[in-house]
């Protein structure tokens, strides 16, 4: 027995607590988010219900900034605001709330303008780990995302508009080592097997092995045999569907067969036939991979270099000498018998330790050489790395100012689907418009309910100049432009509540360096239920 | 602040210029007015089943839609793990029921609203309770209560000469979370895919084969499962069955487990791995439950005020990569046997009368049925007899021989009807025998 743990763990309270999430983000995940602060601007339902779910899971603390009062129209729809506190400050009745939900988590508000923080304390937003921004103005937005965009504070700025909503993210650079796919690509290097793993593969005699025996090798062993069946026949590995079928087959035909001549239904055959597509091509470097081993981040290390990128210099270096990634060390079920599988997996994971070593000595070495402390990155750290190595992902994106400010450098790509007249990017056009008209108008677009008709006319004429700065030739249709002046600027609780939930995680993303964050702006439609992703 | 007076006039305003202004994208019944915010707060009756993850989220959602009337069923109590996301409950609400917690928080908080607490289960109600009510919405972790509801509401579905009386239509909007996954589905009985005709979208349950957990484990589940169902019951170390929330049941199955496990070399047993395996722990955060529960109410919202069409019918969420969503129209099954009207007969096809009534049961337990402990009487002229019932002792004693007879010597023939009761219905479901070999002698 394992002497490290304790005979019977006790769990703290916290573990119990927090149990249903640390079992998707582990334990490290939950450190990383108790050590988070958050800023959200501006006390809307889709800001509170974005903390809602960033407070609940244990983020270390917040700050809420708003210089509003609360009026009646905000409290039939936000959960934490109350009837009692119309006129007093949103963020400080907001804050009060939110806090009652956990009290694991520190917050605090600030009851002034964002403008005036600003002005005040240009590095206010230095200490955040990420600043949220809801229902913006234009040029708010501005000057927050070249703010942060220097600061290099992640932003996401968000807003709940009637039956629609969108997010957008502001980030520089973004490193993920635990993308957590839903399917993981486990290398099982049969084509090119190391020395120990080719031995053992090499020791099972199929051919003379009876019934009960044959029917419990390991897939690995019966795909690795035919596989050399196949390349002893044509001289090559299987490359393309043909080949493959007739892999599946030779591999078929190896069954054993009754006295009638008709083959046992060995699960493990049926394994290795499955496996055919999946298990021989998972030894190639993915092109995702490939692309970061050769980002100007890894080539050209710094004094500055972040872990990430010595790291994935280490590894460029691995896969250059041994022409494959580090192993995984991982092994899924299979139908064999405990021995075969104990083994099997130990060979794997002795492989996985040494691959893993050789990358950490490299890294240590790449550490002198770059003046940096050579405990800035542990062996666990490496480790994880290296077994995680076909998933890391990078997320840079746009500064959002630099869209707003000049001649958008993503035109033709906005141009472009808006000539689709199934694509959502009307509504982000349309979302466009109206922080437009509000800049101008100082209300939104249908806000009185006599304004309803010349607001169309009005936000109109926003649009077409929007689109003109784009270069679309475009119209949006007014029927479009017609709904959002009846929305009128309002904030429906459920489509704020799901934006929110949508948002939150997200942030958590950030946070955490687990799973990966959208690229760069979503759009929700809560008329067709659904989401959809355009990288701006 | 009561909604009177002056302050009316700012009172959900948000939600009057959705449902008092005209737009082009509206249904085509719908007529803006003042009367729809009334229907939803006055008329409406909302029944939420669930007050767990989605549950809490769903009564805060409607109350701040403008529904008023709500009643919540849910049969446990808060337990520690809750309060990571079940937001309407405190530390100091720990052991207490959930359904009586969560209406009563949602009572103080929210003005006007009355949610009425039921701290039962679900088959605890019959068709008078559940005819009130005029959307039921479901945030429920069990299959089985999912498809006991969908029959029940199937059950009140009127036809007037084979025609469905469209007023006896109680939409169901079902809601589902695992880890950052979801899916929301809109059903409108009678009319639209039902539980039972889509039930193969459900992921089937993770079981090891017992062999492989008696002689061939390879994964730490694997033990874990071995002294779950093995060691437990040979050994009985505490004198009664598991309780997956006693931490003395968990340690001597972790221990078990350990020792199990290095006796094959296997690795990776730990305390949360053995938490999860006993309690069939789903994984959970309060950002899917938000999401997922919203867009159960947008769609609920829809069908009380017609202000505009709804999901049809299915949506699919996942936030691992992204935020991805997929909806697409789910198909409604013309023989599905809870949801083909009740009007046309329904069967249940076999090869022949040389049939065990056991591979009866089996059948009834697979396929496009799923039934979990079917019981089964034939209906004979002179009067009904009892094949097997299973989860009434008494009964299944005296019946358990009828499952080695073949369907011959049961005197069952070619158009006997059997009425199957299940716990995945509230109602019998009448079937008729149909011999596929019909060349058969019968």
């Amino acid at each position: 027995m394992d002497s490290n743990s304790p005979k019977s763990p006790e769990q703290s309270e916290k573990i119990k607590k927090y149990d249903r999430q640390l079992r998707l983000w582990g334990d490290h995940g939950q450190v990383a988010l108790e050590n988070a602060h958050i800023c959200l601007i501006n006390v809307t339902v889709l800001g509170t219900e974005i903390l809602k779910s960033l407070v609940l899971p244990g983020i270390g603390s917040f700050t809420i900034v708003d210089s509003g009062k609360v009026r009646e129209e905000d409290v039939s729809a936000n959960f934490f605001l109350d009837g009692e506190s119309i006129g007093k400050s949103k963020a400080e009745v907001a804050t009060f709330f939110l806090l009652e939900l956990n009290p694991d988590v520190h917050g605090d508000y600030i009851d002034e303008s964002l403008q005036r923080i600003i002005e005040n304390n240009p590095s206010f937003f230095n200490s955040f780990s990420v600043v949220v921004g809801t229902a913006l103005t234009e040029s708010e937005i501005i000057l927050l995302s070249s703010i942060l965009w220097d600061l290099k504070v992640p932003l996401v700025i968000c807003r709940s508009y009637g039956f629609t909503g969108m997010a957008r993210l502001q980030i520089k650079e973004h490193t993920v080592i635990e993308s957590h796919p839903d399917n993981h690509n486990i290398s099982f290097r049969l084509i090119n097997p190391f020395p120990s793993l080719k031995s053992y593969l090499e020791s099972f005699n199929l051919d003379s092995m009876e019934l009960k025996d044959h029917a419990h090798v390991p897939f690995v062993v019966i795909l690795y045999k035919y596989l050399q069946d196949f390349i002893k026949l044509h001289g090559t590995i299987p490359k393309t569907y043909k080949d493959k079928e007739i892999l599946r087959d030779l591999i078929r035909k190896g069954m054993k067969v009754d006295e009638n001549g008709l083959p046992y239904l060995e699960q493990n055959f049926e394994e290795a036939i499955k496996a055919v597509n999946y298990a021989l091509s998972s030894d190639s470097i993915p092109s995702e991979i490939s692309k970061l081993l050769n980002d100007d981040n890894c080539v050209n290390l710094t004094t500055k270099s972040k872990p990430f990128w010595v790291m994935s210099n280490a590894l460029k270096y691995f896969v250059e000498k041994e022409g494959c990634l580090p192993l995984r060390g991982t092994l899924p079920d299979m139908t064999t018998e405990t021995k075969h599988y104990v083994n099997l997996q130990q060979i794997y994971r002795v492989q996985a330790s040494k691959d893993a070593e050789d990358v950490y000595r490299t890294v240590q070495q790449l550490l002198r050489q770059l003046n940096q402390h050579t405990d800035s990155i542990s062996e666990q750290d490496v480790k994880l790395f290296c077994k995680y190595s076909s998933d890391l992902r990078i997320i840079r994106s746009s500064c959002i100012s630099q869209e707003y400010i000049d001649k958008p450098y993503n035109s033709s790509y906005i141009a472009s689907q808006l000539d689709d007249p199934d694509s959502m990017m009307e509504l982000y056009i349309i979302l466009r418009g109206i922080e437009r008209f509000y800049s101008e108008y100082k209300e939104y677009p249908g806000e009185l309910d006599d304004h309803v008709e010349p607001d169309i006319v009005k936000l109109k004429a926003c649009l077409c100049k929007l689109l003109t700065e784009i270069g679309s030739s475009t119209l949006i249709k007014d029927d479009l432009i017609h709904e959002f002046c009846r929305y009128g600027g309002s904030e429906l609780h459920s489509v704020s509540s799901f934006l929110g939930g949508c948002i939150a995680q997200e942030v958590i993303k950030l946070i955490t360096h687990q799973y990966i964050p959208f690229n760069n702006t979503i759009i929700y439609n809560a008329v067709t239920s659904s989401v959809v992703t355009f990288c701006l | 602040m009561n909604a009177d007076g002056n302050n009316k006039t700012r009172q959900f305003i948000y939600l009057r210029k959705i449902l008092e202004r005209a737009g082009p994208f509206c249904h085509p019944d719908f007529e803006p007015s003042p009367e729809i915010l009334n229907f939803i707060s006055n008329d409406c009756k909302i029944l939420v089943i669930g007050a767990g993850g989605l549950g809490c989220e769903l009564l805060k959602n409607l109350g701040l839609m403008g529904v008023k009337n709500m009643h919540v069923i849910d049969m446990d109590t808060i337990d520690l793990s809750n309060l990571n996301r079940q937001f309407l409950f405190r530390l100091n609400d720990i052991g207490k029921s959930k359904a009586e917690v969560a209406a009563k928080f949602i009572n103080e908080k929210i003005p006007g609203c009355k949610v009425e607490a039921h701290f039962n289960k679900i088959q605890d109600f019959d068709e008078d309770f559940y005819r009130q009510f005029t959307i039921v919405i479901c945030g429920l972790d069990s299959i089985v209560a999912r498809r006991w509801i969908n029959a029940m509401l199937v059950s009140l579905l009127i036809y007037d000469d084979e025609k469905l009386n469209q007023a006896s239509v109680i939409p169901l909007v079902d809601g589902g979370t695992e880890g950052f996954k979801g899916n929301v589905r809109v059903i409108l009985p009678g009319l639209t895919a039902c539980i039972e005709c889509t039930l193969d979208l459900f992921p089937p349950q993770v079981t090891y084969p017992l062999c492989t957990i008696a002689s061939t484990p390879r994964l730490p589940e694997h033990c874990i499962e071995f002294v779950k169902i093995v060691q437990w019951s040979k050994e009985n170390p505490f004198d009664t069955i598991i309780d997956g929330d006693d931490p003395n049941h968990i340690n001597w199955i972790f221990e078990k487990a350990q020792e199990r496990a290095s006796l094959f070399g296997i690795s990776g047993v730990s305390y949360r791995l053995v938490q999860g395996v006993i309690k069939n722990i789903i994984p959970a955060v309060a950002s899917t439950n938000a999401v997922i529960a919203a867009a159960c109410v947008t769609e609920a919202f829809k069908l009380a005020s017609s202000c505009c069409a709804t999901l049809n019918n299915y949506m699919m969420f996942n936030d691992v990569d992204g935020v991805y969503t997929y909806t697409y129209e789910a198909e409604k099954k013309d023989d599905c046997i809870v949801c083909s009207p009740a009007f046309r007969p329904k069967y249940v096809d076999v090869p022949h009368d040389g049939m065990k009534l056991s591979e009866i049961i089996e059948y009834l337990s697979e396929n496009q049925y799923q039934m979990k402990n079917p019981g089964i009487v034939a209906v004979f002229p002179e009067k009904n007899r009892t094949l097997y019932i299973s989860n009434v002792p008494s009964i299944e004693k005296t019946t358990k021989d009828n499952l080695k007879k073949t369907l011959k010597e049961l005197n069952l023939i070619n158009g006997t009807k059997l009425i199957i009761t299940d716990s995945t219905r509230p109602l019998p479901l009448e079937i008729i025998l149909r011999f596929s070999e019909i060349n058969n002698e019968t």
